[in-house]
């Protein structure tokens, strides 16, 4: 069965209204300026995914929280899951900046990251 | 007294960009002065990913963005001090800065590049009514205590204004296990980017309130709740209208403003809409040798639009320390016709202008399937269909010194029209 869906891109800032006709995996999209756009409108009929971003704490660190990333956007579904382990990790500082903080992260094949740098205190 | 080529107040994303562009265009001796910890400024803690793909073509998150320029900053080994803060600037560049170690320090400097960015609106310039609870905070102090204290700042949440901060705020907050009740905002429009109220609001069911405004607080030691009410066109509150909701928290997402008590001990002339200085083309402030960029000129929506206006605020610094003197000016005012709240710059030095311009605006309102046109005096020469302009989201033009022509016009006017 065909669906259509009026989406905001969230790609960038730009934040395209998107147009996306779905029947199964026939996936149209129209209203993006971007190849990036047609990904997404795409992807968030399909399997829609986030990166999350959140801290951990840091011992012995110059500041209390360092900030992560997953590496790369994860299913959405799976936000709270990958939040509720990111909330239960501390890291020893000296952190460098793209350091692997959490491997495969709740199964996703993802990584979190650090995404800065901090030194002991 | 020590002197310097160049001096920039503020370590954060314009001030390094302009440190970075100064540099690259052969002027070696700069000071940063930041008054922080680290350098980065505000984007240490804005610790959400969406920004850098103007500028690096990626996606980054807020302090990796900010490491792409520290990097070059080490690597050009450009001088830094933290912890320091620029107290008085004098209309000769003589800058007055304190800090522990040196104490009380003056500097001359052959130009002086204001970078100081902005800051929140505060409760006290909000007229909210109610006592003065502990659980009010501004979104970005929240943010700060959060992200970089590791401060749990409330459980259930409520936020006034719907400014892009407020809607990370929204977001962050929910991860973290609160509970986000809803999003007020005064105006009937959002004030945030479209993308964030699909990601951080939508994505987790958060109700945005257009047109409501928080009427009373309730609590005296902590926030108890909050009652908020439907405005009126002219923003007054409508009576019947209230609705009371439990909550430990209220987050102050109200607009920013830039910060600029040092702009104006050293005589620079203010804007009244932006807050920020008058410039020409160049960047520069009505006190000569003085420029000025990022947040401190007028609130950017994006970081990259901000480096990119530091990098030109950088060069132009740069040329003026190694040049000194400049043809004698003649000024075209840029001026804002219907629809158009401000420009930046707020006039061209067509004697001493590049090949082309760009000009940055916001509009007053939301409009649909209008038109942005530039007039020059009368005559109407680019007009640009525009399927939104919202009053949230900086719009551009290029202007091109070849279009003016022999006949030099006086003003140069952009509006909004069908």
């Amino acid at each position: 069965m065909m669906k259509e869906y009026e989406l905001t891109c969230i790609q960038c800032p730009i934040g395209c209204a998107l147009t996306v006709t779905a029947d199964g995996d026939n996936v149209a999209v129209s209203g993006n300026t971007c190849l990036r756009g047609a990904e997404y409108g795409r992807k968030e009929v399909l399997h829609p995914s986030r990166t999350v971003t959140s801290t951990v704490l840091t011992e012995n660190g110059e500041i209390k929280r360092l900030s992560v990333k997953t590496k790369t956007d994860i299913p959405k579904e799976k936000i709270f899951e990958v939040m509720d382990v990111i909330r239960k990790t501390k890291v020893k500082a000296p952190v460098r900046i793209g350091d692997v903080v959490i491997e495969n992260v709740c199964g996703t094949g993802v990584d979190v990251i650090a995404t800065k740098s901090v030194e002991k205190r | 007294m020590t002197y310097h080529d160049l001096v920039i107040i503020g370590g954060g994303p314009a001030g390094l960009a302009a440190a970075v562009s100064a540099h690259e265009a052969g002027i070696e001796d700069i000071l940063i002065l930041e008054r922080d910890e680290r350098l980065g400024g505000i984007l240490n803690q804005c610790i959400h990913n969406g920004f850098g793909l103007h500028t690096f073509k990626e996606e980054l998150t807020g302090p990796e963005y900010a490491d792409r320029y520290i990097k070059k900053v080490t690597d050009y080994k450009i001088p830094y001090k933290l912890k320091s803060i620029a107290a008085d600037i004098s209309a000769e560049r003589e800058i007055l800065y304190v800090n522990g170690e040196e104490g009380a320090v003056s500097v001359k400097a052959g130009a002086v590049i204001l970078a100081m960015g902005c800051r929140e609106r505060p409760r006290g310039a909000l007229g909210l009514p109610g006592y003065r609870p502990a659980g009010i905070f501004t979104a970005g102090t929240a943010q700060r205590l959060m992200n970089i204290e590791g401060y749990s700042v409330g459980k259930k949440v409520f936020i006034l204004g719907s400014g892009d901060i407020g809607l990370i705020m929204a977001r962050r907050m929910t991860l973290e296990g609160a509970i986000v009740i809803c999003v007020a905002e005064l105006m009937p429009y959002s004030g945030g980017l479209n993308r964030n109220i699909v990601q951080c609001l939508n994505d987790f069911n958060i109700p945005l309130k257009l047109s409501h405004t928080v009427t009373k607080i309730h609590g005296k030691q902590r926030v108890t709740g909050i009652t908020i009410s439907e405005v009126d066109a002219n923003r007054r509150p409508i009576k019947g209208t209230e609705e009371y909701y439990d909550c430990d928290t209220l987050l102050l997402s109200c607009g920013l403003l830039p910060e600029n008590e040092l702009s104006k001990s050293a005589g620079v002339t203010l804007d009244r809409v932006t807050g920020g200085p008058v410039v020409d083309d160049k960047l520069q402030t009505s006190v000569e040798g003085v420029f000025a960029c990022g947040n401190v000129l007028h609130v950017h929506d994006l970081v990259d639009y901000v480096s990119e206006e530091a990098e030109r605020a950088g060069r132009q610094a740069a040329s003026f320390v190694k040049s000194g003197k400049e043809n004698d000016k003649k000024y075209i005012t840029l001026s804002v016709g219907s629809g158009v709240r401000y420009t930046v710059p707020q006039m061209i030095d067509v004697n001493n202008m590049n090949d082309s311009v760009t000009v940055r605006f916001r509009v007053s309102d939301v409009f649909r399937d209008k038109s942005v046109s530039v007039c020059y005096d009368d005559k109407c020469v680019i007009k640009r269909k525009k399927r939104i302009l919202a009053p949230g989201e900086m719009e551009q033009i290029v202007i091109k010194k070849d279009t003016f022509g022999d006949s030099m016009p006086k003003t140069v006017k952009i509006s909004v029209e069908d």
